[in-house]
């Protein structure tokens, strides 16, 4: 029953500030991740859900309630790196993730230290030439590179490629595509499909965007103000949504087919 | 759900057909214009290479294409910020009909930049000075083109204007960026950028920031000014094609530089003619039920390097139904099925193989 629970929070909360100030992020929050699933935090801007993704990584801790890994609790002491071997992240912006002072290689060389036994030189060479080639890159094209020379999609491509090198059970994925080219978008849902299919993955993608959610995941999860608000298979969140932030949520999307905003004058055109 | 929407004529063009339309109410005329960088190593960048559009009264042109096409670009050349590394190599922009590619930049400043044409930058949450308050930002905009206003006038007008745009004045301009929300940031943002009501405004990438909901309340604040007639055109520019669906009337998508496709937003959008445009749209992502089972496509590469000339069609490296002629004969704009395309192979079958609408 808990072996196939990758995490399960019972009734966390987080509080930031005290007294008068107090700012709840998250509030009373209960769910369980399966194992080999991919679920969504979808939410608008200061929902909680970075927060609540900063739990899992054991970079916040709960001010309240039960946070379980593997069916242990996630402690606050101790060598956080015994958890981090486990459970990984991405984030939005790669440019920041990366040193701009050292090549690419080099850094993605550097996350072997991460290991309790470092492999042989020669292995980790060859580990990250395939880690490379793994996200559709010629371990050439960015040979003695820096980080400002790569595009942003490529960039996340690299963070990308860390993962594959590190291949931790849970990936938390925070906004990774939001800085990201909107064709190459797919791409890069495109990797995180491929790591839960090769290497079992459990993927914790945080998005405002309930569109790449509901193509991507398994189940997911509507958040507002610090609260879980609905829930459940994309398929019946999207045709059903129970709560009224759902429905803003879809609303608010530009999509081709329907009207958007309404609009009093009529658009000009360019004469031909 | 509007597709058809028929073209409509414009309400302020004179009936018939006018001997000179370039005069009668076209804002913004860009006429051939090329742009390039100059590099450390002195090698010359062309980035933007022969553009040629006209922007009416009322009018949203949406300008799409993928990071490195030269959009940003584009803009600033439309606007004369000639700053190092740019340089204007030919061509003619002209706004109400008065030339401003010959303008130093002090002159530019003065007589072109707020009053007639305006920017509301990339990453908008970012271009506040933290240390300055925004009423202190915002009367920056009314002295530099008016030094003689006195500081009782200043404030009426910043506490009109930030009052009809929505906002709590007499808080948010006495407020620190960090001390306001982004959307409410943003909307000082586009506050002050069309203080001094400006013929054209040029978003770029305005919402890329933002989350869908903030997205949406800033679009609409902009449909308002240009319905209370604070501005009159608009240039969005942006990478997410099915929100130039709503924004915009008519779309052209650039490429290395270039217009690939010029036409009304329909035409783009639903039956784009051109592989770059078609694979754009085929790379998008939408929240229909049903939509889960049509797989997004990425365009997979780079777009190409400009500092050689390109011999054939520039797409031709990553078109998935290059022809073998492609990278060798130079592409032209030509009209096919109404609008402008740069494809050898436009009204052929092949290109339907691409992509495809949402």
């Amino acid at each position: 029953m808990t072996e196939t629970l990758k995490f399960q929070a019972k009734n966390i909360s987080r509080v930031f500030g005290h007294g008068k100030k107090a700012v709840t992020a998250v509030d009373n929050v209960t769910f369980e991740i399966k194992d080999r699933e991919i679920i969504s935090l979808v939410g608008q801007s200061g929902c909680g859900k970075t927060v609540l993704a900063k739990m899992l990584l054991r970079l916040e801790t709960p001010t309240s309630g039960e946070l379980l890994f593997n069916g242990k609790p996630i402690t606050a002491t101790g060598d956080p790196r015994n958890h981090w071997r486990q459970v990984q992240a991405v984030f939005q912006d790669p440019f920041s993730c990366f040193n701009q002072f050292f090549t690419i290689r080099s850094q993605l060389k550097a996350s072997f230290r991460l290991f309790e036994t470092k492999p042989s030189p020669g292995e980790i060479e060859e580990r990250v030439d395939q880690a490379l080639l793994a996200v559709n890159i010629k371990p050439k094209e960015v040979e003695g590179k820096y980080p400002f020379e790569l595009s942003g999609g490529q960039m996340q491509r690299m963070l990308l490629a860390r993962i594959f090198i590190l291949k931790p059970q849970v990936l938390i994925a925070d906004e990774p595509t939001s800085m990201v080219d909107a064709c190459s978008r797919a791409s890069i849902l495109d990797y995180l499909l491929k790591l839960k299919e090769e290497l079992s993955m459990t993927i914790v993608f945080v998005t405002h965007d309930i569109g790449l959610a509901y193509y991507i995941s398994d189940s997911l999860y509507i958040m507002h103000k610090g609260k879980i608000v609905d829930r459940g298979a994309p398929d019946d969140v999207i045709k059903h949504p129970t709560s009224d932030v759902t429905k803003q949520l879809l609303e608010d999307i530009p999509d081709v087919h329907r009207q958007w905003i309404a609009r009093d004058t009529p658009p000009v055109h360019a004469a031909e | 759900m509007t597709v058809s929407a028929p073209a409509r004529p414009l309400e302020q063009a004179a009936p018939g057909p006018a001997p000179k339309p370039a005069k009668s109410n076209a804002v913004l005329e860009v006429d051939d214009l090329r742009v390039h960088y100059v590099t450390r190593f002195g090698h010359k960048i062309q980035a933007v290479d022969g553009v040629t559009f006209s922007l009416k009264q009322g009018e949203i042109l949406g300008i799409a294409g993928e990071s490195g096409c030269g959009k940003t670009t584009l803009v600033s050349g439309c606007m004369g910020l000639y700053i190092p590394p740019l340089f204007h190599t030919s061509g003619d922009v002209r706004i109400d009909g008065k030339s401003i590619v010959g303008m130093t930049l002090e002159q530019n400043r003065k007589e072109v930049l707020g009053q007639k044409i305006a920017m509301i930058p990339q990453g908008a949450l970012n271009s506040l000075n933290p240390t300055r308050k925004i009423k202190d930002m915002a009367a920056d905009m009314i002295l530099s083109h008016d030094e003689s206003a006195d500081k009782k006038s200043i404030n009426d007008r910043l506490r009109e204007r930030f009052t009809r745009i929505g906002l709590d004045a007499d808080h948010v301009l006495n407020s620190y960026p960090v001390e306001l929300p982004a959307g409410t940031k943003q909307r000082c943002v586009i506050g002050i950028s069309t203080l001094l009501n400006p013929k054209v405004v040029v978003a770029d990438e305005p919402t890329s920031a933002l989350d869908v909901s903030t997205q949406k309340a800033v679009i609409k604040l902009l449909f308002e000014l240009m319905d209370q007639e604070i501005i009159s055109s608009m240039l969005f520019i942006t990478h997410e094609l099915p929100l130039l669906r709503h924004v915009s009337s008519s779309i052209a998508v650039m490429y290395a530089g270039q217009f690939v496709e010029y036409g009304t937003t329909e035409q783009v959008i639903f039956e784009g003619r051109q592989p770059y445009s078609r694979a754009l749209m085929g790379s998008m992502l939408s929240a229909e039920p049903g939509q889960k089972s049509r797989k997004p496509v990425a365009i997979e590469g780079a777009p190409p390097k400009l500092d050689k000339p390109i011999p054939g069609c520039r797409f031709a490296e990553r078109c998935p139904v290059a022809q073998p002629d492609c990278k060798t004969t130079e592409q032209v704009l030509r009209v096919v099925a109404g609008r402008q395309v740069r494809c050898k192979y436009a009204d052929t079958e092949v290109i339907e193989q691409v992509g495809g609408g949402l």
